[in-house]
């Protein structure tokens, strides 16, 4: 299993010809089975970070590795889940999930019995040979975990995979992405600006500074979640009413809250 | 735009409009305002066109004209179709292929499908080949122009997905861009069949000895102006079938969700 490291990553874009600096030194290591909240301000280069793991972009400078090798394009061992979903709306809700595995050239009997499992673990029985816009937002980014969970990936990605989702089915999402990494921990990488998400979900929170990005603080929630027994709670809100949730939740916010204030001219 | 219309209206005003057309046609060739050996009156052209149904003129009846002209078609379009869509989706992926191929492609496509006549004799005399080159020099460009833009037009998160996923190039342009791409390949598809079409008639005029094209050459010869007319109708409503077929085409590819 991997270890996601950043290495001293600066990343520039280059804009009407001037440099424009959108993360500056970041250093971030994500253990093995690790799951790791980014939280911060938008445009701060959250997403740019989870995309220098995918793959799909490359630092200006430093270094990402993912279990010790350096990360040179996208590929299987990096799952990734978009906000925007991503499912090919031409296949079935079984072929997206399917197309990972075939192109992996898994045995057709095997391929069937994990997406079985996937859909399984993803409750999507039923809507195997559903389309995509026949499905809400929630059923979509299901299909879009599944999709990922079933090429058994060293690594998870997730960009605000909840951000497009409503309100209501945001919290079973969220429910359920603890289940789900209880009963199969994997190493994640996770994009928000929710703070709570962030703290409900992840072992560590990384809060980030406004443009040029920057680490600004990382807090550790996994050892009072493991106190204070957050996991016995099958419910988002009765995790939200906790102290110690509470106390984290506070502290990130004010973090936050100080960049915009601090930085406005 | 102005507000919407019933589909009785629709239909009324189409009506409408092709009875205006056929009634000022009337008017002008039956009244004697243009010499009627210039312009023959549209009943005239009506008989002739039931007769040559039956009647072989130019060693055949106007239907197996028809019949040699949209065979020659159908090859036509179908190998700017083979060829045109499948290297558009891989200059729309592959860079390099994209730079190689696109100068000399914008250099050619300008050239009008007539243009290629004299080669096209040249090289296959009075053959079926000369017809379809000419039919494929119409059809091709359209087919690479537009699966080349669907494919350059696929969302970039799908990519990123379809790439996430270990998809090698292959797959990403059969499953992929392809779908992706059907709308737009569709509309090429309906752009090129109207090209082609255009183009086949032209090239009979020159190079065929049966057909369309080739008929209306002898009825000119023999100065038979309902028969010229005979086959400018049937050209135009063989071109409309044609285009309903691919509309049809259009509107299933719709209905099944394909479009990204």
């Amino acid at each position: 299993m991997a270890a996601i490291s950043f290495d001293a990553v600066t990343k520039t874009f280059g804009r009407n010809g001037r440099e424009s600096v959108a993360l500056e030194r970041i250093d971030l290591v994500v253990a093995d089975r690790e799951f790791v909240a980014i939280v911060g301000p938008s445009g701060c280069g959250k997403t740019t970070c989870l995309r220098m793991v995918a793959g799909f972009e490359f630092p200006s400078a430093g270094w990402v590795t993912v279990d010790q090798r350096r990360v040179t394009g996208p590929g299987p061992d990096r799952a990734v889940v978009f906000q925007q979903f991503a499912l090919f709306p031409w296949k079935t809700v079984h072929d997206n999930i399917a197309l990972g595995l075939r192109n992996k050239g898994v045995p057709r009997d095997e391929r069937e019995r994990r997406i079985a499992e996937a859909i399984e673990l993803m409750s999507l029985q039923g809507y195997e040979t559903a389309f995509p816009h026949q499905l809400s937002g929630g059923m979509q980014q299901r299909v879009a975990i599944a999709r990922a969970y079933v090429l058994d990936p060293d690594v998870l990605l997730m960009d605000e995979p909840f951000g497009a989702l409503d309100a209501q089915t945001r919290i079973t999402m969220q429910e359920e992405l603890v289940r789900i990494a209880r009963r199969n921990p994997r190493t994640v990488l996770f994009v928000t600006h929710a703070v709570e998400e962030a703290v409900y979900l992840a072992d560590r929170v990384a809060v980030m500074t406004r443009r040029p990005g920057r680490i600004k603080e990382i807090i550790d929630v996994r050892a009072v979640r493991v106190a204070e027994k957050w996991d016995t709670h099958e419910r988002i809100e009765d995790v939200m009413d906790l102290e110690s949730f509470i106390h984290w939740r506070t502290h990130i916010w004010r973090s936050l809250r100080e960049e915009k204030i601090g930085r406005e001219p | 735009m102005t507000a919407r219309l019933t589909r009785a209206e629709t239909v009324l005003y189409g009506v409408a409009g092709l009875a205006a057309f056929l009634g000022v046609w009337s008017a002008l060739s039956l009244s004697g305002a243009v010499p009627h050996q210039f312009l023959p009156a549209p009943h005239e052209v009506a008989a002739r066109f039931v007769q040559l149904a039956t009647t072989p003129f130019a060693g055949a009846t106007l239907g197996a004209h028809l019949a040699s002209s949209a065979l020659r078609f159908a090859y036509g379009f179908l190998l700017g179709a083979a060829i045109g869509i499948p290297l558009g989706l891989l200059m729309g992926w592959f860079r390099v292929l994209d730079e190689i191929v696109s100068p000399a492609f914008d250099a050619l496509r300008f050239i009008a499908p007539i243009a290629w006549v004299p080669f096209a004799a040249l090289w296959f005399g009075t053959g079926i080949g000369g017809p379809i080159m000419i039919i494929f020099a119409g059809a091709f460009p359209p087919c690479l122009i537009n699966a080349y833009r669907g494919a350059r037009h696929v969302s970039r998160p799908l990519i990123e997905a379809a790439e996430m996923l270990g998809t090698g190039h292959l797959r990403i342009i059969v499953e992929v861009l392809l779908p992706a791409s059907t709308a737009s390949i569709v509309a090429g598809l309906r752009v090129a069949a109207g090209l082609g079409w255009q183009s086949l008639i032209g090239a009979e005029l020159i190079v065929a000895s049966t057909g369309v094209g080739f008929m209306m050459v002898q009825a000119q010869l023999n100065i038979s102006t309902t028969t010229v007319m005979s086959a400018m109708v049937a050209i135009g409503m063989v071109g409309f079938l044609i285009d309903v077929a691919l509309r049809g085409l259009e509107a299933a590819v719709r209905r099944r969700g394909l479009v990204a």
